[in-house]
This record gives structure tokens, sequence and C-alpha cells, in this order.
């Protein structure tokens, strides 16, 4: 009684970008297949095809050798293929019961006629459910009462209320802790049992490799390779994700590095982040990699003062100061260029002249801290040449720019600023080829003029390029410390999967 | 890369249908005044008289004063509720000042500032600390603060000689010098000045840049190293000691504290703040536009009173204004 599901020649395209192209992929229920692959591999996107988030796409789909049509949600799930997306809480209507929460897809679709609604029916039957993966939820809580783990559970145990043939869970571990992943393989295995198949897509290659019985292989779009788990190795597979890259153009930076201007002991924020240490001189750029999740962010944040920090000290040139807020990081002579740009980097209704001095006003102020405009055009007009951002007067809302230019607004504001440490997360996502090689140059001028760089992608092959030291990180750790110079992608991808 | 290009691509097209539109959004408040001025001077030419437009200013001056303290709460996306509460508070202790404890100008008005402050701080306190919804919070107080004023005044109207607990007569006189500020020109003079200095604060001052860049995005102006909770404060703040200048101005113009003396300035100063955001184009809540708001307002009340609409259904007319402000905001942000 084994369903096979079959996936031919799957493209799609988006404005600009291919992210799919002539992907094949096979699975059948009763087993657990990994779906792994870098950032922009494309797996994700993969799996919402499968799901029918996208109707236009390219490709056949076959169930038992027979082709169905799937181009909305609604024909997934009819075809018994659910999926439980990272974003739990998206999924999920926080001031609603449990039960209501597992039963939405009945109370929504299923009612007909019916005007009221069965408490009763509601709670017995998502009660039984959860009973049926031997979870230990009330029905009757609250969700918003629920931890993480809990509330992906209770997404899991409502994709199984209709027929369940397919469960796609995309990066169930990156939010859980240990005990609570090993709760979910529980399940994954009982469902296993039930015949369920099970597509597991995970960044965390020991994880996949204890839980999942075949695995294929992503890589910038395309089909790689599907192998059996139990004939492969976690070497091997590092080695499939990697294949040629582009070479990029990175500016050669050769700078004498200097005494050491930041140093962390010790760094514990209120949830990732665990006893981190790190430091960095005047001139060189240090990498942070490490994969999505990995606590990338919630180290540059915590840095910054912008996440609370629980323990821990920072010294900056040997002095230790207290970073409560990124106002006093500031006054600290720390520079943060956020990841999430249009919500944490630029104003986007704001000028670019505005966005430019929006971290250093106290340098166009006058008396009673009247604006200098004047000294405001100059300088920004200065920074907008400088740095080649193409606007077509320092007026332009910042929303008009496309995203390289407004990513050169967000680091322009902090050159004005003139801080020592430079804290630079993801600074090449969503930037076009050109705009990400003037970024990198502007990077490298600073570390020439003896600024600290701290530089966190997980596009390894930016890191190799730009970066003196990398310190891996992975579950909110340091994981191992290499120098740039003798370390390679492979290297860096096996400690930042948990390779030990 | 796929972040930006489709936005860039759905705007292009678009732009051109809505040059009609944007053309509303920016002079159509002012379009809308001079229609006014043209529409009642035809059907009443002592509309247009010297007198009449003294007589207009005078009567948006109070309103004004307090709209422009909403606009800074607005400034940093905030919403100040309570500031009609804060003039029946402020109106009440000035008046009480004078005639229950025959109080001088100085210290009369110095109280009534100080308890509009105590409001703002007790604003700023639970949304920046306790993290309310600014609007909630402000409701909450705006209860309160009646309420507290309503208590102070024990549920009377404060004048001078009123018949106290105790069957005596109250023997305090308001000072000749209080009663200037709410006569013309002195009323109109405030107004102007209130306006003026916000508006060179808010677009000339870092302190006014850095409220709009907190309006904007409060993230990433905590990012950017702004003190992004102290300036909430300062605009909370801000907001209230407009709204006690405004029940100042409001008590030396009736000489008395009546009940709830504040409440009806709520919705006007809230609707000329929000009308005002639009004018020439700001695009956000501006003291000059709130100025236009207000007298969008007042010239439409008393061209209405001219042409004998009673006064009970003025406010479908205000109400209606409002709506039309807010669709143009708001369908424009979409």
């Amino acid at each position: 009684m084994t369903t096979v599901l079959e996936m031919k020649n799957i493209s799609i395209e988006f404005p600009g970008v291919k992210a799919l192209n002539d992907v094949s992929f096979s699975t059948a229920t009763g087993s657990t297949h990994a779906l792994i692959g870098a950032n922009g591999a494309g797996k994700s996107t993969l799996m919402k095809v499968l799901s029918g988030a996208y109707h236009h796409y390219t490709g056949e789909i076959y169930i038992d050798g027979k082709q169905v049509s799937i181009r909305s949600p609604k024909d997934a799930q009819n075809l018994g293929i659910q999926i439980v997306y990272q974003e739990v809480d998206t999924a999920l209507i926080p001031y609603l019961t449990v039960g209501e929460n597992i039963m939405l897809n009945e109370t929504v679709n299923d009612m007909g006629k019916k005007q009221f609604i069965s408490w009763k029916h509601i709670h017995e039957k998502a009660t039984a459910i959860l009973e049926s993966i031997h979870v230990n939820i009330s029905s009757k809580k609250l969700v918003s009462e629920l931890t993480l783990a809990e509330k992906q559970m209770v997404i899991i145990a409502r994709s199984l209320v209709k027929q369940c043939k397919f469960l796609i869970l995309d990066e169930p571990t990156a939010p859980l802790s240990h005990s609570e992943t090993n709760e979910l393989f529980r399940i994954v295995r009982d469902l296993k049992e039930r015949n369920v198949g099970i597509i597991f897509i995970s960044h965390r290659l020991p994880e996949l490799f204890e839980i999942c019985d075949d695995i294929t292989v992503m890589k910038n779009g395309e089909f790689v390779c599907k192998e059996k788990i139990a004939e492969t190795s976690q070497n091997r597979v590092v080695e499939y994700m990697l294949g040629e890259k582009l070479e990029e153009q990175f500016p050669k930076n050769q700078v004498e590095i200097g005494s050491t201007v930041l140093e962390v002991k010790g760094l514990y924020d209120t949830g990732m982040i665990k006893n981190f240490d790190m430091h960095a001189g005047a001139g060189e750029i240090v990498g942070i990699a490490g994969l999505v999740g990995a606590g990338k962010s919630e180290l540059c944040k915590a840095l910054f003062g912008a996440a609370k920090v629980k323990a821990g000290e920072i010294k900056i040139h040997g002095k230790k100061v207290k970073i409560k807020d990124p106002s006093q990081a500031v006054k600290q002579g720390l520079a943060f260029v956020p990841e999430e740009r249009r919500k944490e980097g630029i104003l986007v209704q704001e000028s670019v002249a505005a966005n430019l001095t929006a971290a250093s006003l106290g340098k166009f102020s006058k008396a009673l801290s009247f604006l200098d405009f004047k000294r405001e055009k100059e300088v920004s007009s200065q920074m907008i040449s400088s740095l080649g951002i193409k606007t077509p007067s320092q007026e332009t809302r910042v929303q008009n720019l496309s995203g390289g230019n407004q990513q050169k607004v967000a680091i322009g504001k902090w050159l004005i600023a003139d801080a020592e440490v430079y804290i630079f997360d993801e600074p090449t996502k969503g930037v076009d080829v050109g705009a990400k090689k003037d970024i990198f140059e502007l990077i490298s001028q600073l570390a020439k003029r003896g600024k600290s760089i701290i530089y966190a992608s997980c596009e390894f092959s930016e890191i190799l390029g730009i970066t003196d030291r990398v310190y891996v990180v992975y579950d909110g750790q340091v994981a191992k410390e290499l120098d740039t110079n003798t370390t390679n992608e492979e290297e860096l991808l096996f400690y930042s999967t948990g390779g030990k | 890369m796929s972040s930006a290009n489709p936005e860039v691509q759905q705007k292009m097209p678009s732009k051109k249908g809505f040059e009609l539109f944007d053309f509303l959004y920016k002079y159509g408040t002012i379009i809308t005044i001079l229609a006014l001025i043209v529409i009642f001077s035809i059907t009443n030419p002592a509309f247009m008289d010297g007198a009449n437009i003294v007589n207009i200013l005078r009567s948006i001056s109070i309103v004004t004063i307090i709209a422009v303290g909403i606009t800074i709460s607005l400034s940093v996306d905030g919403f100040d509720l309570s500031v009609g509460s804060t003039v029946s508070l402020t109106n009440a202790v000035v008046i009480s000042m004078f005639v229950w404890f025959s109080q001088n100008i100085f210290v009369a008005l110095l109280v009534a500032i100080g308890a509009a402050l105590v409001v703002g701080a007790f604003n700023s306190f639970m949304i920046v600390k306790v993290r309310i919804p600014d609007m909630l919070m402000t409701l909450a107080t705006m209860f309160i603060i009646q309420g507290i004023a309503l208590t102070y005044t024990k549920g009377a109207t404060v004048s001078q000689n009123m018949v106290m607990p105790d069957g005596t007569f109250s023997t305090g006189s308001i000072p000749e010098v209080f009663s200037k500020i709410g006569q013309v020109p002195w009323i109109i003079i405030i107004m102007i000045v209130v306006v003026l200095i916000v508006h060179i604060f808010l677009n000339y001052t870092k302190h006014g840049r850095y409220m709009y860049v907190i309006g904007g995005n409060k993230e990433a102006a905590r990012l950017s190293g702004i003190p992004v909770n102290k300036y909430k404060v300062t605009a909370y703040l801000m907001s209230a000691a407009f709204a006690a200048i405004g029940g100042i101005v409001l008590a030396s113009r009736v000489m008395t504290a009546e009940i709830n003396s504040g409440a009806p300035y709520l919705m006007d100063a809230v609707a000329a703040a929000f009308i005002g955001s639009s004018v020439l184009g700001a695009g956000k809540p501006n003291a000059f536009g709130t100025f236009v708001g207000a007298v969008l307002i007042g010239i439409l009340q008393n061209g209405l009173v001219m042409m004998s609409v009673p006064y009970y259904a003025m406010d479908i007319v205000k109400g209606t204004v409002l709506a039309l402000a807010l669709a143009l905001t708001y369908y424009k942000k979409k």
C-alpha cells in the first residue's frame, strides 16, 4: 500500500530569477526523505510547488503514476499533501484554542449550511488526533500560551485531520531545543509507521542522517542527486551541496591588523546566543559564518544593544563597556547594518539625505539643535557620489531606489557617523551583482582606514572572499574559529551543519 | 534581487492614472477652503467681513493649539486621545487657583501646566515602559483625567462668587490681565506663535527630525542609535503641555470652568491634525497643515451657522469632512 509521489521537470521563474530549473523529485509513503541544499538552492520553492503555493510552474506531478494537477493549496490538501511551514505563528490563530486551530480547516470549509459550532465535536476530535500522535496538550488551551515546539505539533496535528499521505516539514528543528527535537523525531517516526511519507527540509546534516531514509540534494535551483542515507556520508553530501560557484570579484585586502578593538567574552542573549567569545582588531574583517537560523543576526543585535544581553562582557579598546541600547552602542563607536533592510535599516518614507544623516544628526545641527541644511546637503551629496548611489537627487524618497542603492544608503549612514566597529548582517541580501561589488569595495576601504569589521553571512563564498578570520556559528555558539586563508567552503559548511 | 523589482514595476504603469488623485491629495484641502469661502461669500456677503474673519480665527485658536499637540504625538506614530480631558483639567485648575485659593497668575499657570505634565508623564510611562498601545492607553487616560477633573470640581462649574460646599461664597477673583489671554488679538497671536514654534521645531531642529524618523520606522530609528523612548516621552509631554495651553486659553475666554469643557475640542482637534497631514502633500503630520485643517473646520462651522444650519447638525458635516480627509490619506497609502 505504498503510494509513490513523483515530480518531473519542475521549473519556475520569478521576475529576474529562475528559481527552479528542470527539477525532478520522488518519494513514497512510509519513508522519510531529506531535502537539502545551501541557501537559495530551491528546496523551499520546490516544496511550495508541491503544496500548491504557486500556480505558474511548468512540469508534471504524478501520484502512483497518475498525473495530478496541483495549482492551489486546496488541490494539494485534497491529494493528501500537507505542509508545515517554518514560521508556525503565521499559520495559527493565537487567541483561539488548540482544538479550534486544529479543526480550523473543517470549520472554514466543511460547515456547509450549518451555522452553529459544536464545541464538543471540535474538542473531541482534536483530542483524538493529539492522542494519536501521543502529544499531551489540552485541546482547550489557548495557542498563545504554547511554546514554539507545541505550536509546531498543533500544526502537525492539524494536517492529520484530513487524510495525510505526504507531510512536508520545512526546517522544523531550527527553533527547537534538543529535547524538543527528539520529541519531534518521535512523532515523525510514529507517522512513518502509519504509512505517511515525510519530506524533511533541514540544514542540519546530523539530524537528517538520524531520521531519514533517503536524501535529495539541490543546488542553485537544480537537482543534484538522490541517494540512500545508508549508502552515503555527511562529507559526500557536503560535496554535492557545494559544487563550483561563479567566482566573484573581491578586492584584495592587505591591511596590517592592529591592536584589538572589540573583545567579547561569554556573551549570552535571552535565547539563541550561548557563551559567545570573539575579538576583532583594527583593520580586520572578521566573518561570522553560519546557515540561516544559526544565530548570526541575534549575535549582531546583541552586540549592538538591540537585543537584551543576559551575561557576558564587551570591551572596546580594552575598556569594559555597558551597552544597554543602540543609542549607547553608537556612542561607543559601533555601527550596525541590519539584515532586514526595509524593516530595520532605512526609512523608506524619508529622503536619501535624511537617511544618510539619521545616525549622526548631532553633526548637522547648530545652536539650539537647529539643523544645518546646507551642510546636510553637502555631505549627503558627497556621500551619494562617493558610494555611487544611483538616485535622481538627495531629496528622493528612499523607497524609490533599488535594493542595492537602498543598502548603500543604509551603509552610508554609518560612514558619516564614523564608527570604530562596523557590524554587517547579510549586507548583500537582495542586492544585484554590481552593487555587491561596490559594497565589498566599501568594506575593504573601511578596513584600510583601520576600522574593525564584523561580517555576518550565510554566503560562504563571500566570507571566504572578504574576511581575514572566520567564526563558524552553529546553534548560537562558536563551532570553530578559522583562518580564512587556510580554509575552504567545504570546511565552513561542515562546521556550520553541526559537524565536529 | 526579487524583493525590489516587482514593486518598481507595479508603480510605473499606474502612475499616470493617479495624477488627478495626487493633485487632490496635495491641494484638496486648500481648494476646499477656497471653494467654501466663495460659496459662503455668495450666500452671505457678511462672511468676508473683517470682523467675521477675526471671529473665525478666534474660534479656531483653541482647537488649533490642542491639535498642534496631537500633531506632535502623531509625528512619533503615537496618538494622544487624552488631550480633551487634559484641557478640562487645566481649565478647572487654573480657574480654581484664582477663585478658590486666591493665587496670582504665575502660580495658577504653573500649577495648571504642571498638572498637565503629570498627565503626559503618566501616558508616557504606560506607553513606553508598560508598552500599552498609544491609542488604548490615552483612551484610558482620557477617562481617568475626565473623572479627576470632575471630582476636583465636585461636578460643579467653577466661577467667581460661586457657592462653596459650606454655603459661603468664594472670595477669589480672576485677575484682569488673565482675561486678556482669551481676547483678540492675544488669543490669535498665541495660536500663531504656537503653530510657528512647533512648525520650526518639527522641521528645522534635530529633535523634530528624530521624531519623524521614529514615526516613519521605529525599528530603523532604534538601530540608528536614536533614543526612541526618550523622544516618545518628550512627544507626550509636549502634547500635554499644548493641551494645558489650550485649557488656559479656554479658561480665560469663558472665565469659568465648566464640566468637561475640553471634551468637545478633542474631535475637532483630531480632525484638524489628520486633515493637516495631507496638506500640500506633506504626507506626515505637521503643524502648518494642522492649522489649515483647523481653518477648514472653522470656516465650515462659521459658514454653516450663518446659513442657519442648526448646531446639532454640525457634527454630521465635520465628521464627513474628516472621513474624506482620511479617505484621501489611506487610499494613497494603499
